[in-house]
């Protein structure tokens, strides 16, 4: 046994676990953060998908003593004030059916998107090509991304046309 | 962005298009039309509610020890180290289920399954003992603690020696049984098929393997139980596509009283056939609470999922087709060869052993049709449950679409060409096939020309003859890619009943249904079929939207709940929509009469002075004079005073026993670019053009076409679950069994033509299975074309492709030369 402190989504957690536990299970029974899924183990369906300090790691296959000391950030951190452009993305452009792997799904997404702002379709194929999806067939999932993309954009575009007014104030 | 944007989607209304432009005061569609999925805003937020999600206070955990061997007598078991484990409580053993009458259990088509083995174990990954312990991390240490010892015997692993007359029997449990075999089952006429094959001129012969494959849902199947003992009430969380057929089996085969069991189905991730069946482990995990007095959980890992819980396909099929010269088909003809695995599990209709395969005769015009199937048991898992298959129509379309590219290859005609000579034509509907199927409604060549059209077909066929003669050339790059196109064209029989045809372990294929409309007009609507990401929530909010005109925001689908649902057998083979869609329609059109009658009374007025606009009724003539749906609500639970014999409330309850199946199809193209040097495929585009009849809310349809598609890319270039000589199974894993990723899927390219089906209440067809049924002939006849040879069996890897374009073709079910 060995005592964990790991940051989850912005908050302090700490708890004695069994040394070989897995993130996905500190996240999921520990901390009770069922949105994280597990599917595989072997870290090829991305199910598990998390950010262990800013980058997308499978859980599955994560310890977490290995996250002693790090910050992590789940589905359930993704909202802020409202949706994250991802998730709106993936309802408006049907980037989901069952949503088992969403969760997974979308945290690779958004760390695309924090890396490449507008991405093309390729580099979107490319980056959730460690993330299987067996309902959408990916279409949607490309759409979504895309979407959540443009509307980025957008709202970016919207904040530097009201600074300089800003600024005048 | 780069992916193509489909065509938008036809005005699908089959009685009023008007209306349908229509919106609620959330701007959804009243009825039919795109509409954001209700059940989405949990999804992204992380908060669906899926089985192993459940955690119950004292909860325990199980674990399924299971046999290395796939086949070996059981010598002895001993579990005493393991239930020495500090935080092990308990440890049931074959043994142990015999004494509770539990160790055996009816499969979905009149065989028996081990719960756990008792004398032998049939299959690698078959389950010999059941743990239970305070965590899952110590559940699975036990069964590193349990000693069995096995007496290995030789197993049957290539069905095509399954009847040797030295071949070990297999299913000595059974009494009598001194061989492999399960069952012939034949359809068609074959002395007049054998007439028309005697003075063909063309006759061309192929053998054919469909491989074994696994659904493989992103979730894996689990169950948690409680039997509450002060009570007597049995509750299953379960993933299960048919929630209340579960319920039925597990009275009969626990002995349990029906009405104190409750089988819940949450939020399911993803099914596509895998979650029909009842498996060892939802019994071990009821089991394990009456023992123990508490709930219990056994949730599968990847591999127990890949390696036990069902699989699809493995079908060895030897056609035979004879035309004309000019390529007028005159028959086909098959003899099946089907691989049961250890147990006969299929889910089938009682009367149809093989499901539908004898709907093979596809989409053509000929009079000549004979199928025979002859089913064995190997030492392989058991299975034929499904694979988004319809019945094995997955394995019917596969072999009509393979034998006529066969058949075009040996005349040197144009495939697409075949294929429009030989459709049915609008005017033969409703038709019936030379093996019985009553096809409802079909625009054949409307579909082919749509899809062609899209493709760019001609086009295509002179890019790959100039890429052809610049290969030629002298100094032509070695390394330059093989382009093929492949065409495929489907017909689908989904919504399974009628009841007097269809039942599963004599359950009638009927389905239950119920809308309540509350005094505020806000409504509840009760399904027997369970989503699994097919979206239920919001399109059947559409489908009675459509009917009584209330917003689909106001209404609440409830399902996966037996305590809270009407019975019906469930969501799979495609028939949620025709079946209980149906229903709900129906339903929706009771209340609507219903609301007239009391509409009438609050008016005072005659039913016939009034006339309907979308949600409400009003007096002819004068449309200020009017009652919507809302007020005729409250009012129908007011104190108003109604016709004699007319109820209170605005209720109904529905059984929908579908007149006939109903007919999708759809025709498609694929294109594919092949590296001679490395035997890659690439899907460089997939055009596909779906009839479901009209759409109830078009994204959900693509949504559903875009998913079979992509397993239409994995069944032809990667799935496969292959063994070796012994028995094990070489696709125990996602690093072993692949499934396709975002790269290895093009933007997919949709099309679609709407033809309504004549018998359903709204003309809607189903679409679930529609392109996992169609898409795998036109992946392989595109690797072949490319190929440019006639035969070889999928899947397409690298290393198959191969050997292919050297004249070695691998055979893909074992890993034996």
């Amino acid at each position: 046994m060995m005592k964990v402190q790991i940051e989850v989504n912005g908050k302090e957690t700490s708890a004695e676990v069994d040394d070989r536990l897995l993130l996905v299970h500190y996240l999921r029974n520990t901390l009770g953060l069922t949105g994280t899924h597990w599917g595989c183990d072997t870290s090829n369906c991305g199910a598990c998908a998390v950010w262990l300090d800013g980058i997308p790691v499978k859980s599955c296959t994560t310890l977490a003593a290995m996250a002693d000391g790090a910050s992590v950030r789940t589905v359930e951190g993704l909202e802020g004030d409202a949706l994250d452009p991802v998730q709106q993305g993936f309802i408006e452009e049907h980037g989901l059916q069952c949503g088992f792997c969403t969760p997974g799904m979308m945290m690779t997404a958004r760390a695309l998107l924090d890396q490449v702002p507008d991405p093309d379709e390729a580099t979107i194929r490319e980056a959730i090509s460690g993330n299987l999806c067996r309902c959408t067939g990916y279409e949607n999932i490309v759409r979504a991304i895309r979407w959540a993309a443009r509307h980025e954009a957008a709202a970016r575009e919207q904040q530097s046309a009201h600074e300089p007014q800003g600024a005048a104030l | 962005m780069t992916a193509t944007e489909t065509p938008a989607a036809q005005t699908p209304a089959t009685d009023s298009p008007a209306r349908e432009t229509l919106t609620s005061p959330a701007g959804n569609p009243l009825g039919f039309g795109r509409m954001l999925r209700k059940e989405d805003v949990r999804f992204v937020r992380g908060q669906g509610h899926y089985v192993d999600d459940l955690v119950l206070p004292g909860m325990l955990h199980g674990a399924i020890l299971r046999s290395s061997y796939a086949h070996a007598r059981i010598v002895s078991i001993d579990t005493s180290a393991a239930e020495a484990h500090p935080k092990v409580k308990a440890v049931i053993t074959g043994k142990i289920l015999e004494t509770l009458k539990l160790a055996w259990m009816p499969s979905l088509s009149g065989d028996v399954v081990a719960v756990l083995a008792t004398d032998k174990v049939r299959f690698q990954g078959q389950e010999v003992a059941f743990v239970i312990a305070e965590d899952e991390y110590s559940a699975r240490d036990a069964l590193e603690l349990i000693e069995v010892e096995y007496e290995p015997l030789p197993a049957v692993v290539d069905a095509r020696r399954a009847l040797d007359s030295d071949a070990p029997v297999i299913r000595d449990d059974l009494e009598g049984r001194t061989d492999n075999h399960i069952y012939d089952w034949e359809a068609g006429d074959a002395a007049a098929c054998d007439e028309v094959f005697a003075n063909a001129p063309v006759v061309v012969a192929q053998d054919i393997i469909y491989p074994r494959v696994h659904p493989a849902p992103m979730e894996t199947c689990g169950t948690v139980a409680h039997m509450d003992k002060v009570t007597g009430k049995l509750t299953v969380w379960t993933t299960t596509q048919a929630p209340h057929a579960h319920r039925t089996v597990y009275a009969l085969v626990a002995g349990l009283p029906e009405h104190k069991i409750q089988v819940i189905s949450p939020d399911i991730g993803g099914g596509f056939g895998n979650k029909v069946g009842i498996y060892p482990g939802y019994v071990l995990a009821i089991v394990g609470s009456i023992v123990t007095g508490v709930p219990v959980k056994w949730m599968e890992d990847r591999s127990e999922n890949l390696m036990s819980t069902s699989f699809a396909r493995d079908y060895h099929m030897h056609g035979e087709i004879a035309s004309t010269r000019d390529g007028k088909i005159l028959g086909l003809r098959v003899n099946v060869l089907a691989d049961h695995g250890a147990f006969n599990g299929v889910a089938q209709p009682t009367k149809f052993p093989a499901g539908f395969f004898h709907v093979f005769t596809g989409s053509y015009d000929y009079p000549a049709a004979h199928c025979k199937v002859t089913a064995v048991y190997t030492n392989k898992a058991l299975g034929g449950v499904a694979y988004a298959c319809s019945f094995r129509i997955t394995e019917a379309v596969y072999l009509v679409e393979r034998m006529v590219d066969c058949l075009a290859f040996e005349l040197g005609m144009d495939p697409a060409a075949l294929r429009m000579k030989n459709l049915l034509r609008p005017e033969q509907f409703p038709y019936t096939s030379p093996t019985g199927w009553e096809y409802d409604s079909g625009e054949y060549p409307r579909a082919l020309a749509e899809a062609m059209r899209i493709a760019g077909y001609d086009e295509l066929r002179a890019e790959q003859s100039r890429r052809r003669e610049d290969a030629k050339k002298p100094g032509a790059d070695p390394a330059a890619l093989l382009m093929g196109v492949g065409v495929s064209f489907f017909t689908e029989a989904v919504g399974a009943g009628p009841r007097k045809h269809m039942d599963i372990l004599g359950l009638g294929m009927a389905d239950g249904c119920e809308l309540r409309l509350h005094p505020t007009g806000k409504a509840q609507l009760r399904l027997s079929v369970q989503t699994q990401g097919q979206g239920h929530e919001t399109t059947f909010a559409q489908i009675v939207s459509h009917v009584i005109g209330i917003p689909p925001e106001d209404i609440e689908v409830i399902h996966g709940d037996t305590d809270n649902t009407p019975f019906g057998l469930g969501t799979y083979g495609s028939r949620s929509t025709p079946v209980s869609g149906a229903a709900a329609a129906v339903a929706a059109q009771r209340i609507k009469e219903k609301a007239r009658v009391i509409a009438a009374a609050a008016l005072e007025c005659s039913v016939d002075d009034l006339e309907w606009e979308h949600g409400r009724w009003f007096v002819k003539g004068d449309p200020s004079q009017g009652k919507t749906i809302a007020e005729i609500a409250m009012a129908a639970h007011s104190s108003l005073e109604l016709p004699e014999g007319v109820e209170g409330h605005l209720d109904a309850s529905v059984v929908y026993n579908p007149p006939n199946l109903t007919y999708p199809f759809g025709a498609y193209i694929c294109v594919v670019d092949v590296d001679p040097q490395t035997g890659a495929v690439k899907v460089r585009r997939f055009i596909a053009v779906d009839d479901c009849g009209p759409r109830i809310n078009p994204m959900i349809v693509e949504g559903q076409v875009h998913g079979g598609l992509a397993d239409g890319v994995g069944m032809a270039l990667m799935e496969v679950i292959a063994f070796d000589s012994d028995g094990n199974n070489l696709g125990g894993s996602f690093m072993d069994y692949l499934l396709p990723t975002s790269m290895e899927c093009p933007s997919w390219e949709l099309g679609e033509t709407v033809t309504p089906s004549p018998h359903h209440p709204i003309g809607v067809k189903g679409v679930g299975e529609s392109a996992t049924v169609g898409s795998p002939p036109a992946v392989v006849n595109a690797v072949l074309d490319a190929l440019q040879i006639r035969a070889a069996d999928m899947p397409f890897t690298p290393a198959a492709t191969w050997r292919a374009l050297q004249g070695r073709p691998l055979r893909p079910d074992l890993a034996i030369e």
